[in-house]
């Protein structure tokens, strides 16, 4: 019978509903990040450079962007005859039809993907963070260690080591306790929710796991589960660049880390490529009154204003004198003349009129959703669209096809959102 | 569709000079992200013809590369497809392509085994955008035996080109190659269209007298016993195969409507995926209206030039005027003026290379150097 030694599932389900309005009709996965990327293609890419040619995706919330995204995944040469990508949505079979209600849950759910490839390994991923790592050592790691499974760990300060899932270990290695957030860790490395199961040790945990949970959790039930059981769970410990980008801030911090004249995560190195699909293809025009200093630029761009320390996406067009500063532009938005945008992030084809300011004021913390809208930034919605001479805040919300009415006096104040009347442009 | 597709990028050309020593004409680079050949097979797949063959012979290597597959042009199918065709020995020819003509007899069992009633014959090296729908059904309305596409050309350098004359009709009764006084100012494009047996029937024939091109044993020679008609497409249309044809479609693209006609106007032109990052601009980078490409890193001034993908400007450096192609590292405390700077050079700190306003120099810098 053909195999494959190691399949991937990708985690790609998940709202990520700390991003705010970037992912109410998107999921996580399929933000924009870093120009012309998408959040997933790193851990698409990490596979194929990996050698890792068989590769689930599951998808739940708001998959449509994704869908059209991955397609067939050819940009990752993973449109193959036996293997390659798969999306993986939820289905309903003659006994149950459910939504995937955990991570774990999803895997069960999709068992038999997994066993038409026999593999040896199956290998679990979140389709949510920026890295560039190669799965195969992780594998040797966890072959040389006979382990049943192996957990990829980052060390992450001790004082912020609360936030995440901690691991704690014998000789840093052998793991003896999982702690989901802490109060009072007891080590610094963290889980980045990257598994590394012999598939049979996997099979057998969700099978049980599935009857006592109804929602089964790999950090919740099947880990502690085999912990208890006395399975071998080995931490290997990664040292690359990893960013998790589940915060607003998070997400805004990593896209600036790429301007740096030397940025940590170097995504100009010619080894270990980071594919996306490439739709756009002209080249970037830079107009004869342009200034562009500290940006990267997305294929297709065409600037005739001034751009400072921001990420432009694709086939972006910004008109005369207009002022970029800090900011995440994303692809296919027209900003037009004489605006001004500050410490922003637009989405995807979103218009923004003539002499609109944006981002400017008192920073006033978001009033209705403080823990999101905190830092400064304001976010617009995909396919939005901002009249004239609109004056927009600081921690600013705004969706939708807005007419100039819908503004009093003009002005949005900082804090606050606005969701347009007349829906989606 | 009722026409299969050939494009001609065989043809060694001397006139790009050095920048054609290692690469098919064809496969020159444009505007930034594009090769040459991009813009004739884009064409044949946006007209819906799905079977396309690419003859070539001089310098093939770099195009067959930029061809390895064909699912950018969405030629992926299984019925019809891209095919390359190079030179081969078989048990009774062991020669090159002589001719155009020669180069199409020598892939006979293509045109023989194909069910297409048309064939379209394209250049490799022109850039243009064209419906050859519409040149098809005005083939077919005129019952002509060949069309081709010509195109108004006004300037000096039409002793470039085939100049064709025609009378009320849009018959073309004389046609000239290169001539030295031209009678006219009406050009053929080099693409043409013509019955695929009529084809095979005409290649056949004027094999046998030994005869190998299309323009002077086709074309030229049966213009009063065939009915060769001319179809005027005046649009955008530029043969890349002179410097400073070369050099002017390139920066051609910085007019706006250029830019539209091309990547924006439905349907736009394909290129091979090429997986570079984004372009990036340090502190001290100031560009203006120049083009910049994918993977480009940019720490000095740039103006009025087209940069490819992968070109690395140090800082303090100053671009003007100029084209550089894919890979090129320019160092630090550079000035280069009305220069086409070729691919995978290297430029060291302090260069300086200034040409004459009018003028192109060429740079070719392969030497490693280090920092």
């Amino acid at each position: 019978m053909r195999k494959k030694e190691m399949v991937a599932m990708l985690l790609a389900g998940g709202q990520g509903s700390r991003l705010g309005i970037l992912t109410s009709y998107v999921a996580k996965p399929a933000v924009a990040f870093g120009g012309k990327y998408r959040i997933i293609d790193f851990a698409l890419s990490n596979c194929i450079n990996s050698g890792i040619d068989t590769v689930g995706i599951l998808t739940q919330y708001q998959p449509l962007q994704l869908n059209r995204h991955i397609g067939i995944g050819i940009p990752w040469d993973l449109d193959r005859n036996y293997g390659g990508a798969t999306l993986l949505p939820p289905y309903i079979s003659s006994e149950s039809g459910d939504w995937y209600t955990g991570t774990a849950n999803a895997i069960y759910q999709n068992m038999s993907f997994i066993d038409y490839y026999n593999p040896e390994y199956v290998i679990i991923l979140g389709g949510d963070h920026i890295y560039k790592m190669d799965y195969e050592m992780m594998l040797n790691y966890h072959k040389q260690n006979n382990a049943d499974v192996t957990i990829s760990v980052y060390k992450v300060p001790l004082e912020e080591a609360h936030e995440f899932g901690i691991l704690n270990t014998e000789d840093g290695r052998k793991i003896i306790e999982f702690e989901e957030k802490p109060a009072n860790p007891k080590s610094d490395l963290a889980s980045m929710g990257i598994y590394i199961f012999n598939w049979s040790t996997l099979k057998s945990a969700l099978k049980i796991m599935e009857e006592t949970h109804e929602n089964s959790d790999f950090g919740k039930h099947i880990l502690p589960y085999l912990l208890e059981k006395g399975a071998n769970l080995i931490a290997y410990e990664f040292d690359g660049f990893w960013k998790d980008v589940g915060t607003l801030e998070a997400y805004w911090q990593a896209n600036m880390e790429l301007i740096d004249l030397v940025p940590e995560f170097n995504l100009y190195e010619p080894y270990w490529k980071i594919y996306t699909k490439n739709e756009i293809q002209p080249p970037q025009f830079l107009g004869p009154d342009s200034n562009v200093e500290t940006c990267i630029l997305g294929d297709g761009v065409e600037i005739e204003g001034q751009v400072y320390n921001s990420v432009i996406g694709s086939n972006v067009m910004i008109g005369k004198n207009t002022i970029i500063r800090d900011s995440i532009i994303m692809s296919s938005t027209i900003i037009k003349d004489n605006a001004v945008i500050e410490r922003s992030i637009i989405s995807e084809g979103c218009i923004i009129d003539e002499n609109v300011v944006m981002g400017v004021g008192d920073n006033t913390i978001n009033v209705e959703f403080p823990k999101i809208y905190w830092s400064g930034l304001t976010v617009i919605g995909e396919r939005t669209y901002i009249p004239e001479g609109i004056k927009i805040g600081k921690n600013c919300s705004l969706y939708g096809n807005f007419t100039k009415e819908e503004f009093t006096d003009g002005i949005l104040e900082s804090g606050t959102n606005l969701l347009a009347k007349g829906g989606e442009l | 569709m009722r026409a299969l597709g050939i494009i001609l990028a065989g043809g060694k050309n001397e006139r790009l000079k050095d920048l054609t020593v290692n690469t098919a004409l064809a496969a020159m680079p444009i505007a930034g992200s594009y090769r040459a050949i991009d813009f004739a097979l884009s064409n044949m797949a946006n007209s819906g013809i799905n079977k396309v063959a690419v003859v070539t012979q001089y310098n093939s290597r770099p195009l067959v590369e930029h061809l390895s597959s064909s699912k950018w042009w969405d030629f992926g199918r299984k019925h019809g497809g891209l095919f390359v065709f190079t030179p081969y020995l078989t048990h009774d020819n062991s020669l090159w392509y002589r001719g155009t003509a020669d180069a199409i007899n020598q892939n006979m069992e293509y045109l023989k085994t194909s069910h297409e009633p048309y064939a379209i014959i394209s250049s490799g090296d022109a850039v243009c955008k064209i419906d050859f729908n519409k040149v098809l059904a005005y083939h077919v309305e005129k019952r002509a035996d060949i069309t081709i596409v010509c195109k108004h050309v006004e300037g000096e350098d039409l002793h470039r080109y085939g100049v064709v004359q025609v009378d009320d009709d849009n018959r073309i009764n004389e046609f000239e190659e290169k001539p030295i006084i031209p009678m006219g100012n009406l050009v053929s494009t080099g693409m043409y269209i013509i019955r695929r047996r009529l084809l095979i029937e005409m290649l056949e024939a004027i094999a046998k007298e030994e005869r190998f091109d299309i323009v002077s044993d086709i074309i030229i020679r049966y213009r009063k016993q065939k009915k060769i008609y001319a179809y005027v497409h005046d649009e955008y249309w530029k043969s890349v195969a002179s410097l400073p044809s070369y050099y002017n479609a390139n920066l051609d693209f910085l007019d706006k409507d250029v830019r539209n006609y091309f990547f924006r106007q439905d349907p736009t032109i394909m290129s091979k995926v090429e997986d570079e990052p984004p372009a990036k601009f340090n502190v001290g980078s100031l560009v203006r209206n120049s083009l910049s490409s994918s993977g480009c890193i940019i720490n000095g001034e740039v103006h009025n030039s087209m940069l490819f993908r992968k070109v690395f400007i140090g800082r303090n450096s100053i671009v003007k005027n100029s084209i550089i192609l894919n890979g090129t590292y320019i160092g630090d405390n550079c000035y280069i003026e009305n220069c086409i700077v070729d691919s995978k050079c290297n430029i060291p700190n302090g260069s300086v290379h200034k040409a004459e306003v009018g003028e192109i120099e060429i740079i070719v810098n392969r030497e490693p150097f280090y920092l």
